[in-house]
């Protein structure tokens, strides 16, 4: 089933005018906020498909850009967020790219400071609903029903064993799990949705394993 | 999910003597694991989001960003005031808001997508004038939109509720069938009734493409947010008369599906075809975005 709750349908309160265009883009660069974890000092984001061409017309540059400032949907000051994020010093480029895409309403952000990057790629399905479809490199396939946590760890043996165990003992069932790796040896991702939210202190707990690199909440509502 | 159909959804309000909203919000708490108190706390907030959204636009100079639209549903609740209408009032003071709703949709006001923001209009037109004829109370309205939402949640499963996918139809199509059904449980109807009121309303809304002028949700979604309500109040009207839809309801959505699926691309929200190419939408395309924009 693509939609599950009533508040998919009635919802999301939201600036206009497009819930895929404003509203999804705004829910897009939230997630990628939510990834990096923190303000970023510049944020380069392409457009794809009928983002390109009619980004301007419906607010998507601005709606991206509330997002990313950590903006709900509904959220007023998604209007004036390209001001706020220049108060902010924040450096913002935008592409329009030409390349053709699987799904039309394609973002790519790129978010960046002095102590890291963040490449995460999304998708406005319709109604305000969104897919990540890539994080750094990584080809994702979950859907965005839940909160995701991703893992960033060394790919070697053991550490899916240590996550899924801190996820068990602190009764909390995995409802779906994706592990991918760019070559044998190296960084590996995994992507994990449970069926329960989780506490800030298993988030802790998943940190400090050892060979995990980095842990965080990826949130698409 | 504990229903996938109307004839799901109807079953469980037989067998549990329950009206749809009922159905609804008991499958929310399940899903999500929240209290009944939560979920109903939060769309009485959405409702209120509605509300306001309804009073910009009657009384507020709207202008959209692009300045296509913005206005009408101010003009329209000063003829409602007048009068003089031809047809009823619960009508025009439907279509008033649902235009008001849509234009401060497109000048970036806040509002509550149902099921889209293109469509922003047609639910809360529908409820907030059918409320103010029946006196309805603000528990009565929550109710009824969560019985909007399941009807809007079996469509979107089984068909779509994007323009980009399934042209406007499966847009103003979806949410004046959710309008029909949701008025139809606060006038008191049954759940059957509910459900032939969106096979009346969504039948009549097959086959409508996605044709904005520039890509923009203003030109003709506004109107068609205007129509979409006088359309699910009297498809509201006709079951509660106790008209039937003579296809089933689960079959109109299954054939809206179809449709949607052989309506070419340049009828689903590509600004390619439709009104959007008509030489008035060409220009004003230049006009907005200059030269560069020009397909």
């Amino acid at each position: 089933m693509k939609y599950q709750s009533v508040f998919d349908i009635i919802g999301p309160v939201m600036i206009g005018p497009s819930s895929s265009h404003t509203a999804g883009a705004t829910r897009i660069g939230k997630a990628a906020r939510s990834v990096f974890g923190r303000q970023p000092k510049k944020a380069v984001i392409t457009f794809y498909g009928s983002f390109a061409t009619t980004y301007k017309g419906h607010s998507t540059d601005v709606a991206i850009v509330g997002g990313i400032l950590d903006f709900d949907t509904y959220d007023n000051r998604i209007i004036d967020s390209l001001v706020i994020a220049r108060d902010l010093h924040m450096d913002i480029h935008f592409v329009t790219s030409d390349v053709v895409m699987q799904h039309p309403n394609t973002a790519k952000i790129v978010l960046e400071d002095e102590k890291g990057k963040l490449e995460l790629i999304g998708v406005s399905v319709g109604g305000g609903k969104i897919d990540i479809v890539e994080i750094d490199g990584f080809q994702i396939k979950a859907s965005g029903n839940a909160p995701l946590v991703l893992v960033s760890h060394e790919d070697r043996y053991g550490v899916i064993a240590s996550v899924s165990n801190v996820f068990g003992k602190n009764e909390i069932n995995i409802a779906y799990m994706e592990v991918a790796r760019k070559e044998k040896g190296s960084l590996a991702l995994m992507v994990i949705e449970t069926d329960q939210r989780i506490p800030y202190p298993v988030i802790q707990e998943l940190e400090d394993l050892a060979s995990v690199k980095r842990v965080s909440l990826l949130t698409t509502k | 999910m504990k229903f996938h159909s109307v004839k799901e959804l109807l079953e469980l309000t037989k067998n549990e003597g329950k009206k749809i909203s009922d159905i609804m919000i008991e499958m929310e708490m399940e899903q999500s694991e929240r209290s009944r108190e939560e979920i109903v706390n939060q769309m009485r907030n959405s409702l209120h989001v509605m509300k306001g959204a309804i009073e910009r636009g009657l009384t507020e100079d709207i202008r959209s960003r692009s300045g296509l639209t913005g206005g009408d549903g101010k003009k329209l609740n000063q003829y409602l005031e007048k009068g003089q209408y031809l047809s009823g009032s619960t009508i025009i003071e439907a279509v008033s808001k649902a235009v008001a709703t849509s234009e401060v949709n497109a000048a970036m006001g806040t509002i509550v997508a149902t099921p889209t923001a293109g469509s922003v209009g047609v639910l809360p037109g529908s409820l907030f004038a059918v409320a103010e004829k029946l006196e309805a109370s603000e528990d009565d309205m929550v109710n009824a939109l969560f019985t909007a939402g399941a009807i809007g949640l079996v469509i979107a499963n089984n068909a779509f509720i994007s323009g980009a996918a399934g042209g406007c139809q499966a847009e103003i199509g979806s949410a004046t069938a959710m309008a029909a059904a949701a008025v139809v449980e606060m006038a008191g109807g049954t759940p059957t009734q509910s459900t032939e009121a969106l096979g009346i309303a969504l039948k009549n809304m097959l086959g409508l493409t996605c044709d904005p002028v520039a890509g923009l949700v203003e030109v003709p979604c506004v109107k068609r947010n205007a129509m979409g309500a006088a359309n699910a109040l009297i498809a509201a009207d006709m079951a509660l008369a106790g008209i039937t839809s003579v296809i089933p309801p689960d079959e109109v959505i299954e054939a809206m599906y179809h449709i949607g699926c052989s309506l070419p691309i340049s009828l689903k929200e590509t600004s390619l075809g439709g009104l959007a190419a008509t030489p008035t939408a060409k220009e004003l395309e230049l006009k907005i975005f200059g030269p560069k924009w020009n397909k």
